[in-house]
């Protein structure tokens, strides 16, 4: 068996080969993905349930074990299950095609994530920007789901989605020419090994001020709380997916928690070492100063966390208001902060003492 | 495998771009020019123009496509109202049209002469980073006339901003460095009192 397999992959010419390995790589990121997304749901209500002083979910067990573990997989079976509802005078095509719309991006996005050293499917050289550019098709989704619906609520979540996401896009890029010009590349790994060395090395120590608005900005345009206006289930009932049913609701579902789990690695690739150890220099040779996935996960964990966290502690923003913040505020801060960073390469302060500015 | 991929894309951009200027639907033409636009993303791909294509889809479809669409579909088209006219002012249409048919021909013509246009590019080394390079160029040949297209555009902002920006009058504002300063104290009176005895 094993040989005949061995037998098949050598006689495969090395395109057939690259195909097959990227096809392998890129199944196993989106099961491993969707299981996440699974998991994340159930934690999500678990962890706002202890900070609210409730038990969360503790009822579907799997195996007569794990109170609440099962809760996200019977919420699957119960959403697929149910009657997808057209609206009457909705636009069919687009209304099933921007569910789909939405989750495509933020699962294609993690084509050029690196999860180790050598675990990555591409890469790619111009990878921050290609990130950049999935991540502003996402809105798409939203808009054509807003319009497609046929529905006021749905419509005016859309434009406030669209608004909010495109102002906050310019202070995420501002954020991210931060980085860039601190790892002098645009290929994620690059960035991660220009970060070598202890948790004083990593971007967020001379970047902070880029990491507070690239995190807030991120929140942002997951379009979670407290901006989540979009949704606004006190004002405009859910927003654009008011009309969605099933499982056409659950895509929309999906992609915003992947978009999370999105969010939270890019945190940590850019601004925390990616899988580099936070002991790397502190502890010698000892295991745990190697570079490891564990350490990315860990590091994608908190910072999943801190999207709990906001939501389970801030009340909604007002619209206007997150106009402000986005506009007047962020962007201002991430300006000032790269004049700072080239100031600080110009005369080789901090992490640009060691590294040569590009050759001439 | 490039020319098939290449046939692929322009088969889908060719419909795509009929589809934009055939569509009754503003809708439905906003959407394909995206589609448009991604394509093209592609093809600039094939010919090994990363940062290019990356930006086109970055720029507009990420940012100009959506507020094109959003003003598209706030917009109540009346199609009766668009088509009144149509036959009266199409000769001008058409003369537009030849003239920029002439125009593209010319420049591909000219730019074409001697240049194998059937063959893809030389592949490039795994290490070549189209964006490096093209950041070279600008930032030290070009250096004059990328700062000249920034003043441009700046200049196209401040005249759209000045031409839509109106006072109208007994429009109520909030002052939100008041609100944000405002504190908890100005607000609230927290009354201390002992809890009474259960009788």
């Amino acid at each position: 068996m094993l040989q005949s397999i061995s037998d098949t992959w050598n006689s495969l010419s090395a395109y057939g080969q690259h195909t097959v390995w990227t096809t392998v790589w890129t199944l196993a990121i989106t099961v491993a993905l969707i299981l996440s997304v699974a998991l994340l749901t159930l934690w999500e209500r678990k962890v706002i349930g202890w900070m609210q002083l409730r038990r969360g979910p503790n009822r579907v067990r799997i195996l007569g074990m794990f109170p609440g573990l099962g809760q996200p997989f019977a919420d699957v079976v119960k959403l697929l299950t149910k009657e997808v509802i057209i609206p009457a005078n909705a636009n069919k095509f687009l209304f099933l095609l921007a569910p789909m719309i939405t989750l495509i991006p933020a699962f294609a996005a993690w084509a050029v994530i690196p999860l180790s050293a050598t675990v990555v499917v591409s890469k790619a050289n111009a990878g921050l920007l290609y990130l950049l550019s999935l991540t502003s098709m996402g809105v798409y989704g939203v808009i054509i789901a807003g319009w497609a619906a046929n529905s006021k609520y749905a419509f005016l979540g859309a434009m406030r989605s669209a608004a909010q996401m495109v102002a906050y896009e310019i202070a995420m890029g501002f954020a991210l020419v931060g980085v860039i010009i601190a790892s002098q590349s645009l290929n994620l790994g690059d960035i991660v090994e220009r970060q070598q060395g202890g948790f004083l090395a990593w971007n967020w120590f001379w970047l902070f001020p880029l990491l507070i608005v690239y995190f807030i900005s991120g929140v942002a345009e997951t379009n979670r709380a407290p901006f989540d206006v979009a949704e606004g289930e006190s004002e405009i009932v859910a927003g654009f997916h008011v009309e969605y049913s099933g499982i056409a609701f659950a895509l929309f579902f999906l992609a915003e928690y992947a978009n999370m789990i999105l969010i939270s690695a890019l945190t940590a690739v850019f601004f925390f070492g990616g899988w580099l150890s936070p002991f790397a220099g502190y502890l010698g040779d000892s295991a745990l100063a190697q570079p490891n996935i564990g350490w990315l996960l860990i590091k994608i964990f908190i910072a999943l966390f801190f999207f709990l966290w906001f939501r389970a502690t801030f009340p909604r923003y007002r619209y206007d208001q997150i106009m402000r913040l986005g506009w007047k505020v962020l962007i201002p801060v991430t300006i000032v902060w790269i004049g700072v960073e080239m100031v600080m390469a110009w005369y080789k302060v901090g992490p640009w003492a060691k590294v040569a500015l590009w050759a001439q | 495998m490039v020319e098939i991929l290449f046939y692929i894309f322009g088969t889908i951009l060719v419909l795509g771009a009929l589809g934009v200027i055939t569509s009754r639907n503003p809708v439905y033409s906003a959407l394909l020019l995206v589609l448009c636009f991604i394509t093209s993303a592609a093809i600039w791909l094939l010919i090994e123009a990363e940062f290019l294509a990356v930006v086109l889809v970055l720029v507009y479809v990420g940012a100009v496509m959506v507020l094109f669409l959003f003003v598209v579909m706030m917009l109540d088209v009346n199609l009766e109202e668009l088509r009144t006219g149509f036959t009266r002012y199409a000769w001008l249409g058409w003369l537009t049209a030849l003239a920029v048919i002439v125009e593209i021909v010319g420049v591909v013509w000219v730019r074409g002469v001697g240049i194998d246009v059937s063959k893809s590019p030389t592949p490039t080394a795994p290490d070549y980073s189209n964006t490096l390079e093209l950041g070279r160029v600008m930032y030290t040949k070009y250096a004059y006339p990328f700062e000249l297209a920034a003043v441009l555009l700046l200049v196209a902002i401040i005249a759209a901003i000045s031409l839509t920006m109106r006072r109208r009058p007994g429009l109520k504002v909030q002052d939100i460095g008041k609100q944000v300063a405002v504190r908890a104290k100005d607000r609230v009176r927290i009354v201390k009192m002992n809890s009474e005895k259960r009788s």
